[in-house]
């Protein structure tokens, strides 16, 4: 049997842009939401769980509406790059964005919080400015549950379908990523394809998870050592 | 000199009862120590200090800078007030070594300047051969070595220390308070302590300021503090005293005498300016100033018969709890020497003792 291997590649690919813009973008958004309150902080915080509770065919919808070619930042993109953003895999990469960031936002969240703030007001008045707090004070005490997060979100990248779907499309050899390859394949009836790319996605995630769990094992023993 | 005068509401909220801070003080080179139960403010004193919360009125000066002026819309920056902050459970960073800990203090000190500073801080506070370990890898004296040795790395303006001796074993809290003498030598700042253990007042404090539901009720040095204790609260706080209610009977200033009434007893005093006959107060007397004597032929003078509730060993004397709280220290030897006694008379003395 022939195996096309592309959809395989391409989810790696996804995943792995994804997680990489997620982790920025995600810790950066954690740490505002750990910040004392601001204007629209409550709204920020719905905003980044709103993923979670919304059919993602929903969220491809808003996705369609707020990248598609009529809209003015698809119409950005289509500028700055010269080719439209939606139906490219570059939408698959918006698509697990969407999916995966939210997950960290939260984990990263809570691992800040769970830092002891007393190490902050130290480093603050030791005369380290906010950005240093967090590099060098805040970040390295969470990293483990981070880092176990991470992750955890590029295996959530990797199996995004509904979002996919709705903006990146099923072009094969383009923009069909795996889960949208073996729901084509057993629609297709190709039942060797689907049975072997799910053997393994399954592997691959389990894989994952099961580093991440032993990242995360270890966190407790940093807070303990601080007493 | 650090200048203080701050007002801080919190309202009362579900479930906690609404708590107003408003003190007012200043201190000049050397420790001033903030007295008090928990929960009377003096930790959001030091924060309020520090910058971690802002008051809603007042000023703090330091030096010749405003940390704070509610007026004004003056909130300097934890990082912009210069205050050295040793932490109760020292928030030495865990995952950086001793000396890094230090480095990370003097990161604003030129580079070649910091790495000379950091060894200087190492040797003079006894750290040297521990730089490299991490905090959970040395001893807790240590640990409080290098949180002090850190705050001091940036010269701050003033040292704030919340309860630095909670949980240390006595030989440490002798180490902790030589420490802070030498630091009190040899940095001329003002040291502001917070503590709720008399000894320790007394052991570092030259000034001593005692906080009550956020209230600032007595200041001055600790001996002259425990000497004369301003009214009924503030020796209530200090814990060290017998508060009996007593009516006052017969006042003769001539002869620096009075007699006052406690329970159906008529006992012998000395003057007490400022009362009136008839007047119902607390006699202040500590427990080493009453003796506990056995009731035998002699009837002895000045005393009250009690009955023994408690006797609880101390590390010097012996502490006995008599009936209507009444308590006694006697030195042990006497003690041994009285045990069998059935019937106690308690002997008051003629002078020194205070009412409030």
């Amino acid at each position: 049997m022939q195996i096309d291997w592309f959809p395989l590649w391409l989810s790696l690919r996804v995943a792995a842009i994804s997680t990489l813009i997620s982790l920025v973008f995600g810790l950066w958004l954690a740490w505002l939401l750990t910040q004392r309150d601001f204007r629209g902080r409550n709204v920020l915080d719905a905003g980044v769980t709103l993923p979670f509770v919304l059919p993602p065919t929903v969220l491809g919808y808003y996705l369609l509406v707020l990248l598609g070619r009529n809209s003015p930042i698809g119409q950005m993109y289509e500028w700055l790059f010269g080719q439209p953003l939606v139906f490219t895999w570059q939408a698959a990469v918006v698509a697990a964005i969407v999916h995966s960031a939210p997950l960290l936002v939260l984990s990263a969240r809570a691992a800040f919080e769970s830092v002891d703030h007393t190490y902050e007001r130290a480093a603050r008045t030791l005369g380290a400015s906010e950005w240093r707090v967090f590099r060098s004070v805040t970040l390295p005490l969470a990293w483990r549950p981070i880092l176990a997060a991470t992750a955890v979100a590029f295996a959530r990248s990797l199996g995004d379908f509904g979002v996919t779907i709705m903006i990146a499309g099923n072009i094969p050899g383009r923009t069909q990523t795996v889960a949208v390859a073996i729901y084509d394949a057993v629609e297709a009836g190709n039942g060797a394809l689907a049975r072997t790319l799910v053997v393994i996605v399954s592997a691959v995630a389990l894989l994952i998870l099961s580093v991440a769990n032993r990242t995360a094992g270890v966190y407790p023993k940093s807070r303990q050592a601080a007493r | 000199m650090i200048s203080v005068r701050i007002r801080k509401r919190y309202a009362p909220a579900r479930e906690s009862a609404g708590f107003v801070l408003d003190v007012e003080f200043q201190s000049t080179a050397g420790i001033t120590v903030l007295f008090g139960p928990s929960g009377s403010g003096k930790t959001l004193t030091l924060d309020s200090i520090a910058g971690f919360v802002r008051p809603d009125e007042g000023r703090i000066l330091l030096e010749d800078s405003i940390l704070f002026d509610g007026a004004a819309k003056i909130h300097l920056p934890p990082q912009a007030r210069r205050c050295g902050y040793v932490f109760q459970n020292y928030a030495l960073f865990p995952h950086m070594t001793i000396r890094e800990n230090l480095a990370f203090a003097a990161d604003r000190i030129p580079r070649l300047e910091r790495h000379r500073r950091v060894n200087e801080m190492l040797e003079r506070f006894r750290l040297t051969e521990f730089a490299g370990r991490r905090p959970h890898e040395v001893s807790g004296g240590q640990k409080q070595r290098c949180s002090i040795a850190r705050a001091l790395i940036v010269e701050p303006r003033v040292l704030l220390l919340d309860e630095p001796a909670t949980g240390l074993d006595a030989p440490l809290r002798q180490e902790l308070y030589s420490i802070l003498r030498q630091v009190r030598q040899e940095f001329k700042i003002p040291i502001l302590m917070v503590t709720h253990d008399l000894d320790e007042c007394f052991a570092l404090g030259d000034e001593m300021l005692i906080l009550r539901m956020g209230k600032i009720v007595q200041s001055g040095l600790p001996a002259r503090v425990v000497e004369q204790p301003a009214n009924a609260d503030v020796a209530k706080l200090l814990g060290i005293y017998n508060l009996l209610p007593v009516e006052i009977r017969a006042l003769d200033p001539g002869r620096n005498s009075s007699r006052y009434r406690y329970g159906n007893h008529e006992l012998a005093g000395p003057y007490f300016p400022g009362r009136l006959l008839g007047d119902r107060v607390l006699l202040c007397v500590r427990p080493d100033q009453l003796r506990a004597v056995a009731c035998e032929d002699v009837r002895p003078m000045n005393a009250i018969p009690a009955r023994l509730v408690r006797v609880e060993e101390r590390h010097s004397s012996v502490r006995l709890e008599f009936s209507d709280n009444v308590t006694v220290d006697m030195p042990r030897e006497e003690f041994e020497r009285q045990k069998h006694t059935k019937e106690w008379m308690i002997q008051f003395p003629i002078s020194g003792v205070r009412v409030l």
